[in-house]
This record gives structure tokens, sequence and C-alpha cells, in this order.
């Protein structure tokens, strides 16, 4: 038998090691499934997931959509411009009503970061975190390190330079936790504005100098910069900061030979990553979306016998 | 290794001459015209069908594929087990479309997991057709599902386990019967 | 006499004394305090075993009356003081409306003297509405009765106004309490900025924010005279300039902390738990223990709670979204006996300095001590008592408290005000 140690999956911070290889090793068994003429096995028929997105994303959302089809579960999505949460009804409420429709598992994305650990701690179903904030994007984490993992063939010890945006990234936190707990040598890097306070704590080396954190990576991980960081006035112009922090087929020249080019997406061309460098070999960011099904898949049929084991708090 | 006490069903030698008699059996029936292929049911269907395949190769002499399949993700039981039984990938990397396959088993008790394979080989294709090859039958079906290659069938009661030990496996290789309570 | 406490052990820092004594009040003021009281009062009470203190005075206090009373009302907050321990309280202008005016401070006195069985002392906006931008009509709130100035909540951002704020106070001998934070240096925070901010995505507040307004305080005070109070100062920094000041003779500098800040730290907020929210963030290790040692050094003036009621669906929300801050009158004293008092860190004549003589020197009260004459206003403490915090058992209709379910030893068993036992055990 094989179990996460939790009901939800909140955090990478919460994942022993043992636990996030158990997820790798089922996401590996399932990638097959994808590969199939018929995509679709009944693990988790008569289950039923709602996708909770408070705030707008394509990409993970399609992805999770895509992972509960194949696995056969009942979809109920559910996004803000949709909801009543725009009338003011809070999260709590809102999580209450889905959990009157019985739900096995709630996916949630939300712009407060905690806001998962707050359905979780109301709900009886499993919830999975897909984006809280800036804390924490722990499917994306475990499908980098799938994605690292199929490639490299080990996690420990390569060296992992994350280079960007750390502050705002839910990805640079969930991935530094994970590749840390792996055993990876973990570098993040990116202008002293930022990244927060105590970083290193996370278990990564920081550095402002892009040569340094990319010198001998095994894997380069861009991040994406928002615009808004500029009027902020964290960096002065986003032409400064590709110049600095931007990844150029040049600046690769510094890492391992075999080394692979990641980005969590969406990219922004020009301005973290060179165009010729994210359409080169190395660049893996595609398979970073094939892993991203097989992943979601895995943390989907390891908690969905987990829902309803913990009774809900009492409601006062 | 954990050591089993029961009564024992079938010695080394009785295994390998069972898997003898069946895949003369098998290449009798499919052999000479078809085209077939050998599927084992994890865990320990895969290597009695990887010691199958290798007999009826040698009798056919032509290549017959071999392939391993995971029924997991089809069991009928997922919904009421709060753990998830560990999941092990499917190797299936030839066209079942139109072949004729044996499915191989260790013990065939109530029908269960064979209903799960079909459903999972369904996924995967449209076979030509299925037949089921089990080295112990030990009576009491929850389902209509019957094998086409047996290697000894035993009398059990309910309660009672048959473990099937293998050297791939165990370290071992030997049938034993664990009666109830014992 | 109407009432005699018999053979407490008596501590008033206001005359350095520490006795068992009998205590004799009458006509609602202290008539006497000997070894032995001849004769009988109309009501004795024995506090053998018991410490009696001058009335706690919490200077920091939301009542959040008028304007939300589902949070909390004049009279639930108060008896949520009595029942912790307390005599009287400030209450803060940040209410709907702000109490800028003459009027609002007569409403707060007036609801006070119906309601209330303690002692109300409003305190009224530095700046209208509280803006920070012009200064609100302070002498009239003076003649309505408020006891101080502050824009608590907000800071008052422009160096100019606040510096008009404390040359204008002096004209009414009013002490300005600020909450000092630069709002930019604090930039949207929602707790202390260091490891846990980090680990939490969450936005944090960058200690500077409160240091460099408590410097700039500290410097406008040294140069105005006027008497200047920082308010729920947490960070070592934040008091190290303070103590520098008053060293160099700015003694018109003062300041208070929270019980929560002595014994929080900003790991409590790692769960998401929006009763670990409030502002002035919970801070590190170092901060917290830099508070400990001013509170039994002397470097810190005051222990205020800052009591802060929210409803629960206001509380009960993302983190981020939360508003901040927590209740404290129920378990502040509570807190402060089991933590400090009784592992000796303070001893009770500096207890009553933190909680009694000071906050009422402070608000310029003639309070705070037990010389005869003055109002009987007093506080019992039971130091053996076993306190379990329930925040369903508050008598505040604010239940957010970070301490819910801590069991502590020691707490108040009896509050007096003038020579009426308003509430006890």
């Amino acid at each position: 038998m094989a179990s996460l140690s939790q009901k939800d999956l909140l955090s990478i911070e919460q994942l022993s090691v043992d636990d996030i290889r158990l997820v790798l090793d089922t996401a590996e068994a399932l990638k097959e499934i994808s590969s199939r003429a018929v995509k679709k096995v009944p693990a988790l028929r008569g289950k039923t997931v709602i996708n909770l997105f408070f705030e707008p994303s394509t990409r993970t959302r399609s992805s999770f959509e895509l992972a509960e089809k194949r696995l056969s579960a009942d979809i109920l999505n559910f996004s803000a411009s949709a909801s009543s949460v725009t009338k003011g009804e809070t999260l709590l409420d809102t999580a209450r009503n889905l959990e009157a429709m019985s739900p096995d598992i709630i996916v949630i994305r939300h712009s407060s970061a905690g806001a998962p650990h707050l359905l979780g701690r109301e709900c009886r179903s499993s919830v999975v975190n897909a984006g809280d904030g800036m804390h924490e994007h722990p499917t994306q984490a475990l499908l980098d390190a799938l994605t690292v993992r199929s490639l490299k063939g080990r996690l420990e010890g390569l060296k992992i330079a994350i280079i960007g945006d750390i502050s705002h990234s839910r990805v640079a936190r969930s991935d530094t936790l994970l590749f840390h707990k792996m055993g990876a040598e973990v570098w993040v890097c990116g202008p002293p504005t930022l990244v927060p306070a105590d970083f290193h704590l996370l278990g990564a080396r920081v550095t402002s100098l892009m040569e340094e954190a990319i010198e001998g990576a095994d894997v380069v991980m861009m991040l994406r910069l928002q615009n808004e960081r500029q009027k902020e006035a964290f960096i002065p112009s986003a032409r400064e900061y590709f110049t600095l922090y931007g990844l150029s087929r040049e600046r690769m020249r510094g890492a391992r030979k075999n080394a692979i080019v990641m980005h969590p997406g969406p990219m922004n061309r020009g301005v973290e990553i060179e165009s010729e460098v994210a359409d080169a070999d190395y660049s893996v960011i595609l398979d970073q979306v094939a892993n991203g099904v097989a992943t979601r898949m895995a943390v989907l049929y390891l908690l969905s016998g987990k829902s309803g084991l913990k009774p809900a708090r009492k409601p006062r | 290794m954990r050591k089993i006490k029961g009564k024992s069903l079938m010695t080394a030698a009785e295994i390998d001459l069972a898997l003898a008699r069946m895949a003369a059996e098998i290449v009798e029936k499919l052999g000479p015209v078809e085209e077939f292929a050998v599927v084992g049911i994890r865990r320990r269907g895969v290597p009695l069908a990887r010691r199958l395949c290798r007999r009826i190769e040698a009798a056919v002499k032509r290549p017959v594929p071999l392939g391993i399949l995971d029924i997991t993700l089809y069991r009928d039981d997922l919904t009421a087990i709060g753990n998830r039984p560990m999941l092990r990938e499917t190797l299936i990397d030839f066209d079942i479309d139109g072949r004729s396959l044996v499915l191989v088993d260790d013990v065939l008790y109530t029908g269960r997991t064979v209903r799960s394979a079909l459903d999972g080989l369904v996924d995967l294709g449209r076979p030509r057709r299925v037949q089921l090859a089990v080295l112990i039958d030990r009576g009491h079906r929850e389902l209509p599902i019957q094998a086409d290659y047996v290697g000894k069938t035993v009398q059990t009661e309910e309660g009672d386990t048959v473990e099937v030990r293998l050297e791939e496996e165990d370290g071992e290789e030997r049938v034993v019967l664990l009666r109830r309570g014992a | 006499m109407q009432l005699i406490l018999r053979q407490g052990r008596v501590v008033d820092p206001s005359r350095k004394f520490d006795q068992v004594a009998d205590v004799g009040i009458d006509e609602g003021r202290i008539a006497e305090i000997a070894p032995r009281i001849p004769g009988k009062g109309r009501r004795e009470i024995d506090a053998r075993n018991l410490a009696v203190l001058p009335g706690f005075l919490d200077m920091h206090v939301h009542l959040r009356e008028p304007g939300r009373e589902d949070a909390e009302t004049i009279a639930t907050g108060t008896a949520a003081a009595a029942r912790g321990g307390f005599t009287a309280v400030a209450c803060m202008p940040n209410t709907q409306p702000v109490n800028d005016s003459g009027a609002v401070t007569s409403f707060i006195l007036q609801r006070a003297r119906e309601v209330s069985k303690i002692a109300v002392y409003p305190i009224g906006a530095i700046t209208r509405g509280s803006r920070g931008e012009t200064l609100a009509e302070i002498g009239e709130m003076a003649r309505a009765g408020i006891v101080a100035l502050s824009d608590d909540g907000h800071p008052v951002s422009d160096g100019q106004v606040m510096r008009r704020a404390l040359e204008y106070s002096r004209l009414f001998n009013l002490p300005v309490i600020d909450h000092c934070e630069d709002l930019a240096l604090a930039a949207g925070g929602v707790m202390h900025e260091g490891y846990w901010s980090t680990m939490l995505g969450l936005r944090g507040i960058n200690p500077a924010a409160e240091e460099v307004q408590v410097a700039r305080d500290a410097i406008l005070a040294r140069q105005t005279g006027a008497r200047v109070h920082i308010a729920h100062l947490s960070t070592r920094k934040a008091l190290e300039t303070v103590v520098r000041a008053k060293a160099e003779g700015v003694t018109n500098l003062t300041c208070e902390v929270t019980p929560h800040h002595l014994l929080l730290t900003d790991e409590r907020v790692a769960s998401y738990d929006t009763n670990a929210k409030m502002n002035p963030p919970l801070r590190g290790r170092d901060d917290v223990d830099a508070l400990v040692e001013g509170i039994s050094s002397g470097a810190v003036d005051v222990i205020a709670t800052d009591h802060a009621p929210h409803t629960i669906g206001d509380k009960m929300l993302e983190f981020d979204r939360a508003p901040f801050g927590i209740v404290g009158l129920e378990t502040a004293v509570s807190l402060v006996c089991d933590r400090f008092v009784r592992p000796g860190v303070i001893g009770l004549g500096r207890l009553a300095e933190l909680f009694a003589l000071n906050p009422a020197r402070i608000l310029n009260l003639e309070k705070g001590t037990l010389a005869p004459g003055a109002w009987a206003d007093i506080t019992v403490l039971d130091l053996e008592r076993q306190v379990e915090v329930r925040a369903a058992d508050f008598a505040s209709r604010g239940r957010n408290t970070p301490f819910e379910g801590w069991t502590l030893r020691g707490g108040p068993a009896m509050t007096v005000v003038r020579g009426k036992v308003v509430w006890s055990v």
C-alpha cells in the first residue's frame, strides 16, 4: 500500500522524502496512459473533483482538468468570475457550499497564501494546492522534479539554478524546498530587491551574480518576471533586467555540457529568456507540460482514498 | 526472507512441470496459426508469463511478445480502501488490436483481478480473443470467469490463503496453502 | 468602613509599600492601610494568599462603539476588562465615527456611565478622521474629557503634521500616543519580514517601518518637549532608540509593549491562523527577548493589551485579507503572571508599575496608587489560581485570541472600582 502522509497536498514543506518519491514513482507509472489510444483509466470513477480557481490560470487548470479526466473523475469547474465570491461571499462560505456537494477532492488556486490551508482545515475533502499567492505551488515542483529525474536519472547531487524574481514566486519556494529535500544543490539568483529575507534558510545558496548561479549547473530554471515589478521599483527596466539576469546562449555556456533549461511558464521571451534558448534542444519546457498531467494524476490518485478519513471540524 | 509455514501444494519441480504442460497446451491451441502474445498480471503473473513465453518461443521458434499489465487503476475496490495501492507501470509495447492474448496470473480466486485486467486490456485496444492461464485455480468465484489453462486445481476454504512463492519475487519456489486461523 | 480587605500582600510602588496588611475603604476611597485594622467593615474580604495591587489600567483598548457594536460594545468591552482584572481602560478613537470631536467623546463617556462598572477614558484622534492631514479639534475634545491623543491604527505619516500635533498637545498637557509605522516601508505587509514570511509567502513588514518612525518621534519629542508615548513597541531597535533618548534626558518619551509581543514570535503565523495577525506583527525571538528584558529593566514603561476585537466573520478570512488585531483584556494579566511574575522575571511591584502606576502617570490620572485618600481602585491577584484560556467564556464579543487552550497559573481574583467589587472569581 502506498499513501501520502496527509489528507491534503498543501505544500512541499509538509511532504517527506518518501512522499515525494511516491508521487514521482506513481507519476512515472502513469505517464504511459497519455500515450494510449484510449487515454483514460477508471481509477477515480464516481469521485468528484472541484476545480476552484480564484485566479485566472489556463495552464495549471487545463493540466489538472486533463489529469482528472484521464482518471475518469467527475469534474466541477468553479472560477472566481463566475462565482459568488464577487458578491462578497467569503472563501469559507464558498468552501462550505461546495463541501455540501460532497466532493472528494478540491483543487484550489488562490491569490492569498494559506487559502488552501483554511480550506483544508474546514473541509472533509482532500485539498490540493494549485498555487497560493507567493507561498507554494507544490504540483509544479513535483512535475519539475519528475522532468529532471527522467532526464538526469537522479536528483541528488545535481546543481539546480533558479533565476529571476524569487520574492514573488511560489514556484521558487516549492522548487527550492523540494530539490533541497531530495539532495540537490539549489542556487537561487536574482536582483537583491527580488530575493526575500532569509531565503537561504529554505535550503538554497543565494547569489545576485547570474554567472555564479549558472556555473556548472545541471538545471537552469528561469522564472517569469511580471511587468509590474518595474512600476513597483524592484528593477529599473526590463531591458536592464535582461542584461543582468536574462538567459542567453552566451550565459548557458557556463552551465554543464548537458544542462537543461526549464521554465514554469508563461515565458516572457526577451525579458528573462532569449528566444533561441527557449527553443533550443536543451530546453525541456514542453516536457514539463507533459509531465504536469502525469504528476497531477499521481497526486489525485494518491489522495483519492483520503477524503473523509479525517472528520471536518465541527461548525461553530 | 519471510518463512511461510503451511500445507505444501506444489514443489519447484511440480511448478516447472505444470508450466511446461500449460505452454504445450497454449502452443497446441494458438501456436501454429495465430499472432499471439503473453501478458502477465502484476506482480506474480509477470514471472510466470515470462517463463511461459520462453517455453512457447522455444516451441514455435519465433519471438512471442510479452506484456506486463498493472491492474491497480481498474480495481473495483479502489473506492472502499483508504490507502492507495502502489501503482506500477503497464508495459505493453506492441499493438494488441486483432491479436490473441494469453493473460497470466498466479492464482484464480474470486475472478475480480481478471475482470480488472480485462477492463485494462480493453482500454489498450481490441484483441481478437483473450485466454486465461493460471498456476492455481482455488475456486470460490464471485464473477463468471474461468481459466483456459490451469496448472493445478485445489480445494480451499473461503478464508484460506494460497501463496505462490517464486524465485524471481520471493527467492524460493513453491506453493503453500495457509488455513484460516492457522 | 465600607469594605476591608484583610491580610493580603499589599503592593504599592507609588509608596514603595510591600507587606501583608489590611486595606480599609470608605466612601470609595482608600481610608487606611495598616497591619491590622480594628473593628468590622460593612463588608470584609479575606485576602490571605492574595496580592492587593493598585487598580490596573489598560491604556490601549479598542471598544468599537460607536460603529462596530457587532464586534464589541462599551458594555461588553468593559465587562471583559473587569474580568481581566482592569479597573480602567483608555479607549482608542478609531471608532465609526472616529472620536475626533467633543460630541463623540461625550457620547463615549455618557455610554460608559450607563453601562460600565469600570472607568473609561477616551483617547481623541490627533487628526481629523485619523487621516493624518489636519489636526482634530483637540481643545474641544480635551474639554469633553479625553486623556490622550492618538491616531492608533494609523501612523501620523507626515512629519510636519506630527510636529504640529506635538506642539499643540502641550497646550492641554495631553500625551500623544503614536502607532509607529512608516507605511511605505511596511509596503502592505501582513506579518514580520523574515524567515517565516519568506517561507509562508506572505508579504513581510520590514521592522524598519516601526523603527524609523520611533526614531522620528524621539527626535520630535526632544525638540518639542511634548509628551510622546510609543504604542505597542515591538522591536529591539525601537526599544534601544527609546532607551537612548531617555538616557539623554528625553523623559517625556515613554513606551508600552503588549503581552503578545512578549510571548509569541512570528513562527506562530505558520498555520496561517489569523489570530496571529496583528500590527505591529509578531516579531522574531531576538525582539521578544529584548522586550522581556525591557519589562524587567524598566526600559518599558507600560504593558497594554491593544485589545482589538473582531467578529469571527471578519477574522475567518484568508490571512492577507483578515484584519489585524487580537483581543487581550481577559488574558493579559494571567499571561504576565504565569510567564513573568511566577518565574521571577518581574516582581509584583514592577507588575503594578507596568499595569497601574505608569499608565496612570502618563495619562495624568490620579490613579495607580493605594495612598490613603486615593480612589479605591484595586486589582486583587491570585498567583496560584489556574486559568484556562477559553474564548467561548470571554465576556468580550471578540473571540480572536492566539492563546486559546493555554493553561496558566496566576491571574486576577477580584476587581474593585471605587470601593465596589465589580468582578470576582
